[in-house]
């Protein structure tokens, strides 16, 4: 498959991307490593008449360590974010989540601001940095806003960027206790996106593919805010969701699928700290 | 639009369409066949080539994504004499294939995980081709190679 015809415009900077965006409007978009948005073209689903290179703007390429949280650049690979000392050291649930997304070829390729403006619901990144409470920068034509991860995701695949914005940067807070962290994900081969997945840092816990956006648990965060056991915060984990049915699995299965995974999300956060 | 790649060392230019992927510059443009079109979804990772020496899926890279950088193919492996790779001695000595379609792409995935873990145990090999499928299912002999190629790489 070869995707449909386009004009191929290359940014090397975040200025010049946005100056792009501005003169070519609505029917361009923005390609960072690719791994979503090129399968999308094959297949029709997307078809831009202009897109517009990220690959070459360097200066959104690094994590760097702000003392209460880290910051890391839109167009940092998922190999960087998972194999970073820092982030292992002061964020694993970052890390470990990059490590599970697709597989060496794509994390060679895919990027975490890619990931995250993109906004598959049954993606693995959004739904950490929802748990994580992370920020988005996203720099216009007109400056810059900062957006928390709650206020972010709107829909299926549509988020609060506007068009000719583009996402630079994510900083995640440094959480009190790194090491309470899970990340469970279900899937039936290796690459596949998750059925279900749930992120856990502390009494956080973000589920994927629960809706058409990544959802915090909040039944769940309130019932452990109120003391309850871990078996009995999880039993809530499918209240306030609105999962979808198709060829994986029915909502009913997935609702299921929420409980379980929270409850060992849960039971390896505490495990771990 | 014009693009240059080097590709195996050699520089290629060439003037594509604008949406010409990685894989089919390669196989079509620059004449190198061993890169195998598989699912052409991302999925099976035939297509695995080095970009700048890691691996990605030329199926879903842009030729113009890998303007000006530095593409290693199999056909790029063998030393000028045709003294194999170790992957690719490893594959013949293990008898790391059946049907061979999957094979080019599994060889650049092993090249690129011996680079970035030289000495990987046998579960750090699954994980590390979980990009690469082999509907032979002819897996247990290419994670013996792949372990023999590290242990002869040593």
């Amino acid at each position: 498959m070869i995707p449909p015809s386009f004009t191929y415009a290359r940014a090397t900077s975040v200025d010049e991307a946005i100056a792009l965006a501005a003169e070519h409007g609505e029917d361009a978009k923005y390609l960072a490593g690719g791994q979503s948005l090129l399968p999308l073209m094959k297949l029709r689903f997307a078809s831009p008449t202009v897109v517009i290179d990220l690959g070459r703007v360097a200066e959104l390429s690094y994590i760097r360590d702000e003392g209460t949280y880290v910051a890391i650049g839109a167009l940092t690979r998922h190999h960087e974010v998972a194999n970073s000392e820092l982030l292992l050291a002061d964020i694993p649930l970052l890390a470990h989540t990059a490590e599970a997304v697709g597989d060496p070829q794509i994390r060679h390729r895919g990027t975490i601001g890619g990931s995250v403006a993109h906004a598959d619901a049954a993606a693995d990144l959004p739904a950490s940095l929802l748990a994580l409470d992370a920020t988005f920068v996203v720099r216009g034509p007109n400056g810059e806003r900062s957006v928390p991860a709650a206020e972010f995701f709107q829909g299926i695949f549509e988020t609060v960027i506007a068009p000719g914005e583009l996402l630079t940067e994510i900083q995640v807070p440094k959480p009190a206790n790194p090491a309470a962290w899970s990340f469970q994900k279900f899937n039936k081969r290796a690459i596949d996106f998750a059925i279900v997945g749930v992120a856990v840092q502390g009494t956080s816990v973000a589920l994927i593919n629960m809706g058409s956006t990544p959802l915090r648990a909040t039944a769940v965060e309130s019932a452990l805010a109120s003391g309850a056991s871990i078996a009995d915060a999880a039993a809530k984990a499918a209240e306030g969701t609105n999962a979808g049915s198709d060829i994986n699995a029915s909502k009913a299965y997935r609702e299921h699928l929420a409980r379980v995974l929270v409850r060992r999300g849960l039971e390896e956060a505490s495990s771990r700290s | 639009m014009k693009v240059s790649l080097t590709v195996n060392g050699k520089d290629i230019t060439a003037d594509v369409e604008d949406r010409t992927l990685l894989v089919h510059f390669l196989r079509d443009t620059a004449d190198l066949t061993a890169t195998n079109i598989g699912c052409d979804t991302t999925s099976c990772g035939a297509c695995t080539v080095l970009l700048d020496g890691e691996s990605v899926k030329s199926c879903t890279v842009l030729a113009a994504q890998a303007d000006g950088r530095s593409v290693t193919t199999l056909e790029g492996l063998a030393s000028d004499a045709g003294e194999m790779h170790p992957v690719q001695q490893a594959f013949h000595e293990q008898h790391g294939l059946q049907c061979g379609y999957c094979t080019p792409g599994m060889v650049m995935a092993i090249v690129s995980l011996l680079k970035e873990n030289p000495s990987p145990t046998e579960a750090e090999v699954r994980q590390g081709l979980e990009g690469n499928i082999c509907r032979c299912t002819g897996y247990h002999n290419i994670v013996k190679a792949a372990l023999a190629a590290a242990e002869a790489s040593k």
